[in-house]
C-alpha cells in the first residue's frame, strides 16, 4: 500500500512579534518560531500505524520555504520512508485553492499509485481545514474528513470512524481516496533514535545547491539516502496562471493588528469582602439568583 | 448592475433545519436586500417535508429543493454534486455555509470544482468596494469576509474580487436570528441530480448520536476557564461555581488544547458563539479570537492574576487575583446572598 501524509510548517501562533505580516498581507514566516503543524502529527502517526499493522510506503510531502525541510526530517525521524519538499517562489502567496493544486500535481510526480493521503484536519496558523477536501477535489478522489481511527483495511477497502456534526460514524470507501485526521486521536511516536542519528544529517536540494559541497560529501549525502528532492515548478506539470498570489482567487483586502477599546468597567480586589460587594451587585442588578 | 442571489447551503437533519443555517439565511436577506436582489437556499435531502418553510420565514425567496434517496445521509460527494446542480441553475453572486463538520467537509470541495476563493470561520460579512493596486479596477459591493487570522494577532479582510461565487463559512451563532415571519412565502424550484459509482464510493455502515450534552448557545451565565486555570483538576472549581449560579461550563481554546477540558466547552471563533447575560472569564487572557466568541455577553467579569491582560480591556467588572482564591470565595459569597434571601 502507498500512502502519502501532507505535512506542514506552521509559524508558532502562539509567539508571534510585530514582523509577523508582510505589506502585502501574507504571513512573513522568516520571522516566526515554527513547529510541527499538530493535526499533521497525528496524521503521519495514522499513517505508521496502518505501515505496522497491515505493510505500507509512507511518503511524507511538504510545501513551503526551503526551512521546511524541517518537518520532512522531522518525519523521517518518526518513521516516514520517502520525503519530499514542494517549494519555489512561485508557489508563496498561494492560497487554499492554489495550494491544493500545487499540492495535487506534487503527489503525482512524486507517488504513484498512491492508495491513501493523510492530512491533519487544519494548520494552525490558518485554521481554515479546506485543503484536505480541495486536495482530495483536485485529486477526483473521495475524501473522508474529521478521521478519528482506522478500523480495517481490506484489499482496497478502508472503514474508518470519524466525527460528525451528530456525533459520529462508521464509514466504509474504497481506496484510492483522502482523509484528514482529527488531532489529539492518537500520540504521536517520538522519534527513533537510529533514525534520528542517521537522518539528522538529511539535506535538501537547496542547501545542496547552497553550501558548496565537495563531491565527495554529495556523493555521501546521495548514497546513504540523505538527499531530500525538492519538487519545484518545474517538476510539476501546473498551470502558473493557477497558482502563488496571482492564481488565488481569494485577496487580502486589509489587515488590522487587533487594537482593544477599553470600556468603562468597575474593580473589585480579590477579598472576601470584595467579591461579596460583586456578587450583591450581580444580585440586585438580577443578573445572578 | 443586477447581482445574482445570495445563497446559503441549507443543513438539516431530515426534518429540521440547522440553526446555523436559518441564522445564514437571515444574514443572506440582509445583504441581500442592500444588493436588490433575492435569497436562495440550496436543500439537498431525501425529501424536504416542511423545511422550505422554515427556509421562507427567515427570508429566503428560493429553495432550490434537491431530493434523491441518496442524498438523506450527508457524504460529501453526492452532496457537492447536489449544491454544483443548484449553483449551476441559480447563478449566485455569493453562496454561505456553516463552518460546522458538514459546512467545512462541503464548503472547500464545492469551491474547489467552482475555482471560486473561499474564506472559512468569517466572524463578519459586509459589502464595500475595492480597487486592484496594480489594474486599477474597480469593484462595488463586494463581499468582505472578516476573520480573526494568525493566532488572533490580526485581523483580515479577505476579498474575491474575479472569480464567483464569492464563498465563505459562518460558524454557528456568529450571525443572529430574527424571529420568523409566519406568513411569508416562496418558491420551490426543483432541480435534478444523477449519481455514478465514484459519488456514492462512501458507505455510511453506522451512525452513533450523542446528545449535547453542554448548551452553550442557549447559556445565560457561562463560568469560563482559560490557560490561568492550570489542570484539569482546577476546572473542578470552576464546575462548582457554574453549578451554584445554573450556569454552563465553558473554556478557551488554550485550555480545550491543553486537555483539562472537552472541545464541546470551547467559546470562541473556532468554537461556539455565546450571548450570555453574564460571562465570567476565569484566567482568560483575552485573545481576539475568544472575544469574538463572547464580545456580545451583556456583562463580562475577569478574574485574573495578569492585570495587563488583554481581556481586562473589554471586561465591564475586573478582578486582579488568584483564580483558585477568587471563585472559591464567589461561591461563599452567593451561598451567602441566597441564604439572606431566603431569610
Amino acid at each position: 500500500m502507498e500512502i502519502v501524509v501532507l505535512v506542514k510548517q506552521v509559524p508558532d501562533t502562539a509567539n508571534v512579534g510585530a514582523d509577523a505580516m508582510k505589506e502585502d498581507g501574507t504571513v512573513n514566516r522568516a520571522a516566526l518560531q515554527t513547529v510541527f503543524n499538530p493535526d499533521d502529527l497525528n496524521a503521519l502517526e495514522l499513517a505508521l500505524d496502518i505501515k505496522d499493522k497491515y505493510g505500507a510506503n509512507v511518503t511524507a510531502i511538504s510545501m513551503g520555504p526551503p526551512k521546511a525541510v524541517e518537518v520532512l526530517k522531522e518525519s523521517l525521524y518518526r518513521g516516514a520512508d520517502r520525503v519530499y519538499l514542494v517549494s519555489d517562489v512561485k508557489f508563496a502567496g498561494s492560497d487554499t485553492l492554489a495550494t491544493s493544486l500545487i499540492l495535487k500535481h506534487a503527489i503525482e510526480a512524486s507517488v504513484k499509485n498512491y492508495d491513501l493521503v493523510l492530512t491533519g484536519r487544519q494548520a494552525i496558523d490558518g485554521d481554515t481545514a479546506q485543503v484536505g477536501p480541495q486536495v482530495a477535489e483536485k485529486l477526483g478522489i473521495p475524501q473522508l474528513t474529521f478521521v478519528t481511527s482506522v478500523e480495517s483495511v481490506n484489499k482496497k477497502t478502508i472503514r474508518v470512524s470519524a466525527l460528525t456534526d451528530e456525533g459520529s460514524a462508521i464509514l466504509e470507501a474504497k481506496m484510492p481516496l483522502l482523509m484528514t485526521v482529527e488531532g489529539d486521536v492518537n500520540v504521536p511516536r517520538p522519534p527513533r533514535v537510529k533514525r534520528l542519528l542517521k537522518y539528522m544529517n538529511a539535506v535538501s536540494e537547496f542547501q545542496m545547491e547552497e553550501d558548496w559541497l565537495t563531491d565527495e560529501e554529495a556523493k555521501y549525502i546521495k548514497e546513504k539516502g540523505l538527499k531530500v528532492k525538492v519538487l519545484s515548478f518545474c517538476d510539476l506539470n501546473v498551470d502558473q496562471n493557477l497558482i502563488g498570489l496571482s492564481g488565488s482567487p481569494t485577496r487580502v483586502k486589509e489587515i488590522h493588528s487587533v487594537v482593544f477599546k477599553s470600556i468603562e468597567s468597575r474593580a473589585y480586589p480579590a477579598t472576601q469582602d470584595g467579591v461579596g460587594s460583586m456578587m450583591n451587585e450581580l444580585v440586585s442588578e438580577h443578573i445572578i439568583g | 448592475m443586477k447581482y445574482g442571489n445570495v445563497a446559503v447551503f441549507v443543513q438539516h437533519n431530515g426534518k429540521k433545519v440547522a440553526d446555523v443555517s436559518l441564522q445564514l439565511v437571515c444574514k443572506a436577506r440582509e445583504l441581500a436586500d442592500e444588493l436588490n436582489t433575492g435569497v436562495s437556499a440550496y436543500l439537498p435531502c431525501g425529501a424536504v417535508k416542511t423545511m422550505p418553510n422554515e427556509l421562507f420565514c427567515m427570508g429566503a425567496d428560493n429553495v432550490y429543493a434537491i431530493e434523491h434517496k441518496e442524498l438523506a445521509d450527508y457524504r460529501s460527494l453526492p452532496y457537492t454534486k447536489a449544491v454544483l446542480e443548484a449553483v449551476k441553475s441559480d447563478n449566485p453572486y455569493i453562496v454561505l455555509f456553516g463552518a460546522t463538520k458538514t459546512g467545512r467537509d462541503l464548503a472547500p470541495r464545492v469551491a474547489s470544482t467552482l475555482k471560486s476563493g473561499l474564506t472559512a470561520d468569517c466572524t463578519e460579512l459586509k459589502l464595500g468596494s475595492y480597487t486592484d493596486n496594480k489594474t486599477k479596477k474597480e469593484y462595488n459591493n463586494l463581499l468582505y469576509q472578516i476573520r480573526p487570522a494568525f493566532g488572533g494577532n490580526i485581523i483580515a479582510t479577505i476579498i474575491n474580487p474575479e472569480r464567483h461565487p464569492q464563498m465563505a463559512t459562518v460558524r454557528e451563532g456568529v450571525m443572529k436570528m430574527k424571529s420568523p415571519e409566519k406568513k411569508r412565502s416562496g418558491k420551490i424550484i426543483p432541480v435534478t441530480v444523477e449519481f455514478n459509482a465514484v459519488d456514492l464510493a462512501v458507505k455510511v455502515i453506522d451512525k452513533v448520536i450523542k446528545e449535547k450534552k453542554v448548551n452553550l448557545t442557549g447559556a445565560n451565565i457561562i463560568v469560563s476557564g482559560g490557560m490561568g486555570v492550570g489542570s484539569r483538576e482546577n476546572f473542578a472549581i470552576l464546575q462548582q461555581l457554574a453549578d451554584a449560579l445554573g450556569a454552563e461550563l465553558g473554556a478557551s481554546r488554550a485550555a480545550v488544547d491543553q486537555g483539562w477540558i472537552s472541545k464541546e466547552h470551547q467559546v470562541g471563533q473556532t468554537g461556539v458563539t455565546v450571548r450570555p447575560k453574564l460571562y465570567i472569564a476565569c484566567g482568560i487572557s483575552g485573545s481576539i479570537q475568544h472575544k469574538a466568541g463572547m464580545d456580545e455577553s451583556l456583562k463580562v467579569i475577569a478574574i485574573n492574576s495578569d492585570p495587563d491582560a488583554p481581556i481586562m480591556n473589554f471586561a465591564h467588572v475586573k478582578i486582579v487575583g488568584d483564580l483558585n482564591e477568587v471563585v472559591p470565595m464567589m461561591i461563599k459569597a452567593y451561598k451567602k446572598s441566597e441564604a439572606v434571601a431566603c431569610n
